[in-house]
């Protein structure tokens, strides 16, 4: 590689290190988000044609920062019709600073970091879910929209769509950019980290062999996790989240073997489960349960002190069934889903034996709507296989490959399938 | 900016006409009247006729075609609607939250299109 493409990278790898920082404070000043990303693109080519050549400025983020201002005002000039609100924006701007290169470090500090203010209004609940994902990928991490859409196995066309709409819905609905105050604010942050959390699901969930940037999907999540601790002066539902995406990132050798086959928790081999992450996720969980941290208790500290549980037993024989049952009853007064009543169910019948499992299942299939959903019938299954009604659970577990809308899910669950049928058969 | 908050309900959900939780629901409305009004967001607000008091109208291919009921056949209906004058969306939000039929039944809120004069 010669010098100047090398150069490239570097230049490319620094902005997309600020572009958060500096997106943000755009949107701060213009109130439009469309400008403000259109601005930073504009100050983006700029950099990356003037800086391989003359290096790189004392401070990056500065330069970018009073470029895409000035592109952002040229952009508002150069539109056709001046709305009056544009007018305002116009009139109201502060004077220039006059800032050379090396006066650039001084503004490093001096910009105000809005990344709290711009992670909000990228997860507001008024835009769909899977935009929501993509908004923050694309304004807080910086990843390119053509990343993003290999990461989530859609066409770039695609993923270029839901952006544009979601911004546009930001703009017509008037979506205010500002972090929520008040009775709002512990709701909202729990949509911000759902919104993380899913991201680390899809990662997560990729297997070896696919792309490495789904894998990669899970280290932007924790990195966003880490960042939102800092601006939320350690909060701790964000504490929780990180612990949980710690504990969990430990087991990603250990859960799918090299012919992309998922491996269960009862099957996986303990030895290949990540220590340091352990340490660290089970240290940053113990002490936001022991108190002194700000805010309260929430469905991802107990999530968390799940995941701890399961991984305080050498082997999955040990695991301790009853605290982990006791555990998705307290989750449940926080997140009272017919997931997580399932979820308990299956601790029951671990910790109670498969009956109690049962009589539990049968709760959820009166109230909840799982009929749709593969892991009830799995599950069901699994349980009806240990209390020795084969018939039922063969029935229960086809009817799981019927919904499963993932191959190595379902060939997980054949192979179950012939076990039992096969035993049947002796 | 202005929002409308659309009200839908079914018809067998909430507190029914003559039961005391029926009248606890109207006096929240009214309350949400004067609180809209005092904060100067209230722009306008009704109650609508049940949904089968509705008549459909559309007009195609010259011809009108007049039906009985409302729009569309859905479990939850239009029961009625307020016209707000909110900063953005999540003041709107606010307000639609304190409104009673939201506690069974479903509010949309949408953007009144500004039409520049």
């Amino acid at each position: 590689m010669n010098d100047i493409a090398s150069a490239y990278i570097v230049v490319e790898n620094i902005i997309r290190k600020e572009w958060g920082r500096v997106l943000a404070t755009l949107i701060k000043q213009f109130q439009d988000f469309e400008l403000s990303e259109d601005a930073l693109q504009d100050a983006l080519l700029a950099a990356l044609s003037t800086w391989p050549k003359n290096g790189l400025p004392d401070s990056p983020a500065a330069w970018l920062l009073t470029t895409a201002k000035r592109k952002a005002i040229d952009r508002l000039r150069r539109a056709r019709t001046v709305r009056e609100k544009q007018g305002e924006v116009l009139s109201n701007m502060e004077p220039e600073h006059s800032f050379d290169e090396e006066a650039g470090e001084q503004l490093d500090t001096a910009i105000q970091d809005e990344r709290l203010m711009l992670i909000f209004t990228c997860c507001h609940p008024a835009l769909p879910e899977q935009a929501r994902i993509a908004l923050t990928l694309k304004s807080i991490t910086g990843m390119k929209t053509s990343e993003i859409a290999r990461a989530y196995l859609v066409s770039e066309e695609t993923m270029a769509q839901r952006i544009v709409r979601a911004k546009r819905k930001i703009k017509a609905a008037n979506i205010p950019y500002k972090v929520p105050e008040g009775d709002q604010l512990d709701e909202r942050l729990a949509s911000v980290l759902t919104v993380i959390y899913l991201i680390f699901n899809e990662g997560y969930s990729a297997t070896h062999g696919e792309d490495l940037i789904r894998r990669d999907l899970c280290n932007e999540a924790i990195r966003l996790t880490e960042l939102l601790l800092t601006l939320t002066g350690d909060e701790r539902e964000v504490r929780g989240l990180l612990a949980l995406l710690l504990l969990h990132s430990s087991r990603l050798q250990a859960r799918c073997s090299i012919n992309g086959k998922l491996i269960t928790l009862e099957q996986q081999d303990r030895t290949l489960w990540d220590r340091e992450l352990i340490k660290r996720g089970l240290s940053i969980l113990i002490t936001t349960l022991t108190g002194g941290k700000k805010g309260k208790m929430g469905a991802f500290q107990i999530q968390a002190a799940i995941s701890a549980a399961h991984t305080a037993a050498a082997t999955y024989e040990q695991t301790n069934w009853r605290e982990i049952s006791m555990l998705y009853e307290k989750l449940y007064k926080y997140q009272p889903t017919p997931v997580v009543m399932l979820n308990g169910a299956v601790a029951l019948s671990f910790a109670y034996g498969p009956n109690a499992g049962l009589a539990a299942i049968q709760q959820i299939e009166q109230e909840g709507d799982l009929r749709i959903y593969q892991p009830f019938y799995a599950a069901k299954a699994d349980m009806l296989r240990r209390a020795g009604r084969i018939k039922e659970a063969l029935t229960n577990y086809r009817k799981a490959v019927e919904l499963s809308g993932n191959k190595t899910e379902r060939d997980y669950l054949r192979k179950r399938l012939e076990q039992l049928a096969s035993k049947i058969e002796q | 900016m202005q929002y409308m908050l659309l009200i839908y309900s079914a018809d067998d959900a909430g507190p029914q006409p003559g039961t005391p939780e029926f009248g606890k629901m109207m006096q929240g409305y009214m309350e949400f009247n004067k609180d809209a009004t005092k904060a100067g967001t209230f722009v306008a607000g009704q109650p609508l006729q049940g949904a089968s008091t509705a008549t459909t109208l559309r007009l195609r291919n010259g011809r009108t075609e007049t039906t009985d009921g409302p729009f569309a056949e859905t479990k939850e209906t239009l029961g009625g609607y307020y016209l707000l004058n909110c900063d953005d969306l999540d003041d709107a939000l606010g307000w639609a939250a304190k409104i009673p039929t939201s506690e069974y039944g479903s509010i949309e809120v949408r953007p009144v299109m500004e039409i520049p004069t």
